[in-house]
């Protein structure tokens, strides 16, 4: 069985902040009909503007929220609505690292607790093992024995990201998320971390799915990549075929968009006129219409559906 | 870091050395106090502060100095474990209703409500009134009172703390609602709960007095502060010492006790510059 992870038909609705003399009722439409699957140890990209929903798509992959509709299958079970303990379970083979690397680790707890926790949690080893094992785990991703049991805001927030890796990778998981977790560092940690998470990928056979706002990082560590827009899936393409030659009217927006370290290099970019939309209320036929240079009267009238020719999918109707 | 932040505020330092001087004091009774606080002396009754009596006598000759040292264990016990009841059942609940929210959360906060209308002092004098006085009855009522503003602090702490993604990371292992909330949760939200224990001490000592003084408290002969202030104040215009020395000392608790709390919440807030 090569497909790791499938998302069928995600749609989640946050009920919006209304003040006491707003009329109620209306919805965030944080995501709106999400399917992809992942396969087994690829590194799928997800990319996006923020608010398009990727942090929401990755919590609800992990487990951490409950879609409003759709389903989610891991090795082709269904986890969308597991409990407790059927749950734990899952939980051992997904596994998450945060955006922030201050908030994501308890400031009361010494690190090497914070790593070997997830033993003890799944009643794995008893505390002095888990505490070997921990320290093991932590030196593999570059955190000296010396420095175990010190407490977060002691290390660099570089070091801080390798311990919230050492926790995700603890438990052996078969799947990875990382949302953003690159996005809080300095550039020059940035590339270690990209380079640590590669480096574990090809050691434990990990499959990840990254996410990130910058091509350029998902560029270099995707195999395929996923390209969102309002919580809807605008493109999905193997790494090359995706940056060589984009489909959709959006992912070529956003490639213009990367910045080259060549002053004189000439591009056009594609400057998206407008504003995102508000996501109470969502635009109708394709999301994407009212900032698109292609727009035509059918885009504002039809939902383009999700298409596949030669194993790329896109959303779109006058695919480039 | 709190050490450091503490020491530099000298009135919060000394209102922690007045607090751990009563500390040993009322530890230490049998050996500091210069006489036995119940044997009755006939000859020395009503002596002035002076050599043989450092704060003097009362109406049965008994020695004040020794009677207030005394008095000290049961002021503080009676403290310290009514506010420590108050602070389990607010931790307990505060975590509850911030934790799980919804229909608890508000169940919690309505109670909250409720207890906070009562009257405290009165609702004491009715529970006494009716079991008879007893120190473990004050010490229980005064805690089962005195949990609300804690459950409130602790609630509002786990408000903010439960979206912290270090809890998002402990769910996403697998760790159960106790774990987060005893092992992630509650240790950062304890902060404000050690000042408001310390402050709760000092309220509750000052009731215990109130209480006692009203003669619903601690029963003679068993000496405390406030009913050494009973009965002083019989012979008050003869025998000042009788109801000063208390008082003072009553004073002087509570306002070390608010000290040392205002000084470890200006340590704690590390916005405020020390």
């Amino acid at each position: 069985m090569k497909t790791l992870l499938k998302a069928e038909n995600i749609v989640k609705n946050f009920p919006a902040k209304t003040g006491f003399f707003a009329s109620g009722g209306s919805v965030i439409h944080a995501l709106n009909g999400v399917s992809f699957t992942v396969e087994r140890g690829e590194t799928l990209g997800l990319v996006g503007e923020s608010g398009c929903g990727k942090s929401t798509l990755a919590k609800i992959i992990a487990r951490l929220i409950t879609p409003t509709d759709g389903r989610v299958f891991f090795e082709g079970e269904d986890i969308t609505h597991l409990k407790q303990n059927k749950l734990k379970k899952i939980r051992r083979n997904i596994q998450f690292v945060f955006q922030d690397p201050h908030a994501s680790l308890n400031p009361q707890m010494a690190i090497i607790k914070t790593v070997s926790e997830p033993f003890i949690v799944h009643g794995l080893r008893r505390a002095k093992e888990a505490f070997s094992e921990a320290e093991r785990i932590l030196s593999l991703v570059g955190i000296p024995k010396e420095m175990v049991s010190r407490y977060p805001h002691e290390f660099s927030t570089g070091q801080r990201q390798r311990i919230a890796i050492a926790r995700a990778l603890a438990l052996n998981p078969k799947l990875i998320i990382a949302d953003e977790p690159i996005a809080s560092l300095d550039v020059s940690i940035q590339a270690q971390i990209l380079n640590l998470f590669k480096e574990l990928k090809e050691k434990f056979n990990l499959t990840y799915i990254f996410i990130s706002h910058d091509l350029r990082v998902i560029e270099y560590i995707s195999d395929r990549v996923l390209v969102m827009y309002l919580g809807k899936i605008m493109e999905v393409a193997k790494n090359s075929d995706l940056y060589n030659h984009p489909i959709h009217p959006y992912t070529e927006a956003l490639l213009s968009a990367i910045p080259i370290p060549d002053p004189a290099a000439k591009k056009k970019r594609i400057i998206l006129k407008g504003e995102i939309p508000g996501l109470t209320k969502l635009p109708s036929g394709c999301v994407f219409h009212t900032r698109c240079r292609y727009a035509e009267p059918k885009c504002v009238e039809e939902i383009p559906a999700l298409t596949e020719i030669n194993g790329r999918y896109f959303a779109c109707h006058f695919p480039l | 870091m709190f050490w450091k932040r503490f020491k530099k505020n000298k009135l919060a330092l000394t209102g922690a050395i007045l607090v751990f001087g009563l500390l040993v004091i009322a530890i230490l009774a049998p050996f500091v106090s210069p006489y036995d606080p119940n044997i009755i002396n006939m000859d020395d009754v009503l002596q002035a502060p002076g050599s043989r009596h450092i704060l003097g006598t009362d109406d049965l000759g008994r020695d004040i100095l020794s009677r207030m040292i005394y008095g000290t264990r049961i002021s503080l016990s009676v403290g310290f474990v009514a506010i420590a009841i108050a602070t389990i059942i607010g931790i307990i609940l505060g975590s509850l209703a911030g934790y799980y929210g919804k229909l608890i959360d508000s169940l919690i906060m309505r109670l909250v409500d409720i207890m906070l209308s009562v009257p405290t002092f009165f609702l004491l004098l009715t529970i006494i009134a009716i079991v008879g006085p007893s120190i473990w009855i004050v010490m229980f009522v005064i805690g089962l009172t005195g949990w609300m503003s804690i459950a409130r602090l602790v609630r509002a702490e786990f408000l903010t703390l439960k979206e912290r993604e270090f809890v998002l990371a402990a769910r996403s292992i697998g760790a159960s609602d106790a774990r987060i909330i005893f092992k992630h949760i509650l240790p950062n939200a304890m902060s404000p709960v050690y000042v408001s224990f310390i402050l709760g001490v000092a309220g509750a000592i000052l009731m215990e007095s109130g209480l006692s003084f009203l003669g619903f408290g601690v029963q003679p002969p068993t000496p405390s502060w406030g009913n050494i202030l009973t009965a002083g104040r019989e012979y008050m215009e003869v025998a000042w010492w009788l109801i000063f020395f208390p008082g003072l000392a009553i004073l002087l608790t509570c306002l070390s006790y608010y000290i040392l709390g205002e000084g470890i919440r200006q340590a704690l807030d590390p916005k405020l510059k020390i």
